[in-house]
């Protein structure tokens, strides 16, 4: 089973990602920000993480970090996904551990292309 | 509409650029028309053919065909056709145009340049292997303003993430403006577009070891597929692979080409030689005859001035 824990403090994008990632067959969970994904994470590592940068408490890049030093942390494919959508922003998101990334706004073809080019599908 | 009119919309289209317009397609004049309508100065689809009637003027007769293709097309579209010409191709042609160390590929009816670009960054990735080696791909379309885009190289941000891979936009792509990507100049150098029309005389175009064609002969009747893959035929190399989109096939339509076994996608001249790329294994199936005349591919002069 193929599992994908959507981040982003957005609950109206959660929900369109949600819909997209189950029509691809992803059993989904969802957390609000990074801590509650890294602490979902540390429970059960999910096959992909979808990730929004921008986000309180903890961002998605502070969570790339902290899951990628994280025991059995480098297993799960991570895909940002974000308004952020400047070369910097992919540069430092690919140099630190992200697998691909999305700029905002997406649709059912763009998360299934990248998901097919990282083999998930 | 009236018959009249749509017979003189279908008529257009079908001799300049091939495109068989269902009578179920008539929406479609609709919406597409409207901004070619708006530039010349006109207020509705019946002034449009009254006008393409009395005039015939050659600028409103190439926007009306322009404006009626479908122009999608995205990078590394469908995976395989891409995969297959990394995987499989690359090192056939690596191995018998050694001598000469020079390929040619062509992108017939390319669009926007997205599948050009994608079989260039493919070799910039393999520029180790490559190095020394001249390749030259060539990208045509009918449509001009498609064209100058191609050659531009400039794409939105949705359309640089639909099959592209990111770690390629960082290397092959810059980022001119908020929502506008613009592939790099090394890229670009190893693409030439250029218009051309596969109904006409493709002129002095040299000899291709590769040819993609896909997604433009479904919209053909049978008798104008057969007619370009008979003139596809004649500019491919003996040993050389064409490439057709999922949907489209030669068979029934062409006794020039066949599919290749084992490979999805791939076609190959019926009597190809038995050294070159890919030489076929056992004993390929025997020759089918030449069943059907094929018309020796002519172009009318009449039918690319004008509608009667
Ligand atoms: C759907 S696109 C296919 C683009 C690309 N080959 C792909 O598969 O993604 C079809 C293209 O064929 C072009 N086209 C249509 N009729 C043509 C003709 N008679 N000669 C050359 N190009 C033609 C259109 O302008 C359009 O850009």
């Amino acid at each position: 089973m193929k599992t994908c824990l959507i981040v982003d403090d957005s609950r109206v994008i959660r929900k369109v990602a949600r819909q997209i990632l189950e029509t691809l067959r992803f059993t989904c969970e969802e957390a609000e920000d990074g801590k509650q994904a890294l602490e979902a994470c540390l429970r059960k590592m999910p096959t992909v993480v979808l990730l929004d940068w921008n986000m309180p408490v903890m961002d998605g890049m502070q969570f790339l970090k902290a899951l990628r030093a994280s025991s059995g942390g480098r297993a799960p494919k991570v895909v940002f996904c974000t308004t952020e959508n400047d070369m910097k922003h992919i540069q430092e998101a690919m140099a630190n551990g992200a697998d691909e990334y999305i700029m905002k706004p997406f649709d059912m073809d763009i998360i299934q292309s990248k998901f097919s080019q990282l083999g998930l599908l | 509409m009236k018959q009249e009119d749509y017979d003189l919309f279908a008529t257009l289209l079908k001799q300049r650029s091939g495109l068989v317009l269902g009578r179920d397609k008539v929406y479609l004049l609709e919406s597409r028309l409207t901004p070619v309508i708006r530039k010349h100065g006109l207020k509705s689809l019946e002034e449009l053919a009254q006008s393409i009637r009395s005039k015939r003027d050659e600028p409103l007769l190439r926007d009306v065909t322009d404006a009626m293709t479908t122009n999608e097309s995205f990078f590394f579209r469908d995976s395989k056709p891409f995969d297959q010409f990394k995987d499989v191709l690359l090192p056939e042609l690596l191995r018998t145009r050694a001598p000469k160390k020079y390929f040619r590929i062509w992108s017939a009816a390319a669009s926007s340049g997205q599948e050009a670009y994608s079989l260039a960054m493919i070799c910039a990735e393999n520029a180790a292997q490559l190095e020394g080696w001249r390749v030259d791909i060539v990208g045509t379309d009918l449509s001009s303003e498609i064209v100058e885009r191609a050659r531009q190289g400039l794409y939105s941000q949705f359309e640089v993430q639909r099959g592209l891979p990111i770690s390629y936009l960082m290397k092959y792509f810059s980022q001119v403006n908020n929502d506008r990507w613009q592939i790099n100049d090394s890229i670009r150098r190893m693409v030439t577009f250029k218009e051309g029309n596969l109904l006409m005389d493709f002129g002095p175009v040299g000899v291709f070891d590769i040819i993609y064609c896909r997604n433009v002969l479904i919209y053909f009747d049978q008798p104008t597929k057969t007619r370009v893959l008979d003139a596809l035929s004649r500019v491919i190399a003996p040993d050389g692979v064409l490439f057709l989109g999922g949907a489209e096939t030669v068979l029934g339509l062409s006794d020039k080409f066949k599919p290749l076994e084992g490979q999805r996608g791939m076609y190959v001249l019926k009597d190809r030689p038995n050294s070159g790329m890919l030489p076929a294994k056992e004993k390929e199936a025997p020759r089918a005859s030449a069943a059907t005349t094929t018309s020796p591919f002519v172009v009318n002069a009449a039918s690319q001035q004008a509608v009667r």
